[in-house]
């Protein structure tokens, strides 16, 4: 039996499903908590439903614009250059054309491509829908990947756009971070506002109920970024995993994988682009510190030994020779 | 209205979209394995084009090798000609190319044994094409043969199989590939 019959086919109907609802609720999500903001900050402050109203129309005009501009936003926040497929320069052909492989292992459209400048060797995907992909790379990967770990790397990022993984991260990355910042927005005004108020309140006697509000709007102040920062790293550990397995699925080797992610991990350059928004979409987590901590809560992917062993797994199963050390 | 007649009519009703659900969904199936199928053709046919280009340039270093480059020539044609059957005549595609695919890896064994040729600029530009449509081909065959598969059991399985017959949608071939051939075939000069 040849390794084509013993895998499954490449096709990607269940995550993509998956992944739409996981949006929408996700969107959902944001509207409540930007909702329940708005009113605390506007009960608070005397806007009364205008604070409502004023963050949901933000929360709706934010999941929309992520939907579009979203994977121009994080190309230009991450210093990308697009690769013009008409002229591709002698050193980037190579990774033009592994990616056109991929692509046609998943039956996806062609996605754009990008460079970023940086010796850190780390790649990642984003976009709206296949439609509208891209694949960034930086100049370390490939100058310091051979052909079979780029395949291994490209093939896990291919995996992202066609499970529609993308889709989700971008709008995770963008709002999550939206949420993050208009919390500590909130913060700095109650520590500014609330003193001056808690004053005039207690003249009138209604300082129990005001304080019992500021107490509630701190703590959601302080709660909302981080169930957001849960989410996030939550939903994308086990995205990460399953991107690698079908990778294995497109490429049929699990070895260059698993040799790319080591290469990728024992790197000691840093990935100056990288920030918290980003940080989930990157094949491996840029910002070393976290990946240190091992099984952190916090961690956006799995311990880069567990991805390891999985891979070397899936070779011991396909009676392929695990990848030198 | 009695509830007979309501019962008969959800009845009709639920199997009129059983009707056009099955029979969509066996149309879409069906336009992935072409499409599918003319992914192929374009990696096929961008290998049968670089052919006569690689031939050309190892043709002057390799004046006692005339064997090999004719082999390599007449399994160019004979895929070419498989080729035009369309998706119908997928088996014997694949039996062609894959002569063809072991007719190019005897050229590059041959090619190691000629220095000149290897550090040849040209020729290397032309093995980094040549591998990756080597690649690309398998890779499309890969998911040609995986949309095939998924169309080939929604036709033979029931119910659709009823929907199927009725409608004249037949099962479809496999790429297929020799046993040995089933890794991506490994003409990679530099690493000699």
């Amino acid at each position: 039996m040849t390794v084509e019959t013993r895998l499954a086919p490449t096709t990607f109907y269940r995550e993509i499903a998956r992944n739409r609802r996981r949006s929408w609720l996700l969107v959902a999500i944001v509207v409540v908590i930007l909702g329940l903001l708005g009113g605390v900050i506007g009960y608070a402050s005397g806007f009364g439903w205008g604070g409502v109203v004023m963050a949901l129309v933000l929360a709706v005009v934010m999941s929309v614009g992520t939907f579009f501009a979203g994977d121009a936003l994080i190309m230009a926040t991450s210093g990308a250059r697009e690769i013009d497929p008409m002229k591709v320069p002698e050193r980037y052909r190579e990774f033009v054309n592994v990616v056109e492989e991929m692509r046609l292992a998943g039956g996806l459209p062609r996605p754009r491509l990008w460079v970023i400048d940086d010796s850190a060797p780390n790649a990642f995907a984003t976009g709206r829908d296949p439609e509208h992909a891209s694949v960034a790379v930086t100049t370390g990967l490939l100058d310091k990947l051979d052909r079979e770990q780029l395949q291994g790397v490209i093939g896990h990022e291919i995996s992202h756009i066609g499970n529609l993984d993308i889709r989700f991260t971008l709008l995770v990355g963008v709002l999550v971070g939206s949420i993050a910042l208009l919390a500590d927005w909130f913060l700095r005004f109650t520590y500014w506002g609330g003193g001056r108020r808690s004053s005039s309140d207690s003249d009138r006697g209604g300082g129990g109920a005001m304080a019992l509000l500021f107490v509630l709007a701190i703590v959601l102040a302080v709660v909302a970024p981080l169930i957001g920062r849960l989410v996030q790293a939550a939903v994308s550990r086990t995205r990460e995993s399953l991107a690698d397995a079908t990778a294995v699925e497109l490429t049929r080797n699990p070895v260059g994988l698993a040799r790319a992610l080591r290469t990728i991990s024992d790197d000691p350059d840093v990935l100056e682009v990288a920030n918290r928004a980003t940080q989930h979409l990157y094949i491996v987590n840029p910002i070393k510190s976290f990946e240190e901590r091992a099984k952190s809560l916090w961690d956006t992917h799995p311990p880069i030994g567990e991805r390891i062993r999985a891979l070397e797994n899936i070779a011991g199963r396909m009676g392929l020779s695990p990848p030198a050390r | 209205m009695p509830l007979w007649a309501i019962i008969l009519l959800v009845a009709i009703a639920v199997i009129v979209l059983f009707l056009i659900f099955t029979y969509n969904g066996l149309v879409r199936l069906r336009n992935m394995v072409d499409e599918a199928w003319n992914q192929i053709s374009v990696q096929l046919k961008r290998r049968h084009d670089l052919i006569p280009n690689l031939v050309n340039a190892v043709k002057g270093y390799m004046d006692f090798e005339q064997e090999t480059l004719t082999k390599v020539i007449e399994a160019r044609s004979a895929a070419v000609s498989a080729q035009q059957g369309g998706p119908a005549n997928a088996a014997q595609a694949g039996q062609a190319e894959n002569f063809l695919t072991g007719a190019l890896r005897q050229l590059f064994a041959l090619v190691e044994n000629y220095p000149d040729l290897k550090a040849n600029q040209n020729v290397l530009e032309l093995q980094e094409e040549l591998t990756t449509t080597e690649n690309q081909i398998g890779f499309s065959r890969q998911h040609y043969n995986s949309t095939v598969r998924e169309f080939n059991t929604a036709v033979q399985t029931f119910p659709t199989v009823l929907i199927a017959g009725l409608f004249g949608f037949r099962e479809r071939d496999y790429f297929q590939i020799a046993e040995s051939d089933a890794a991506v075939p490994e003409v990679d000069l530099r690493s000699a």
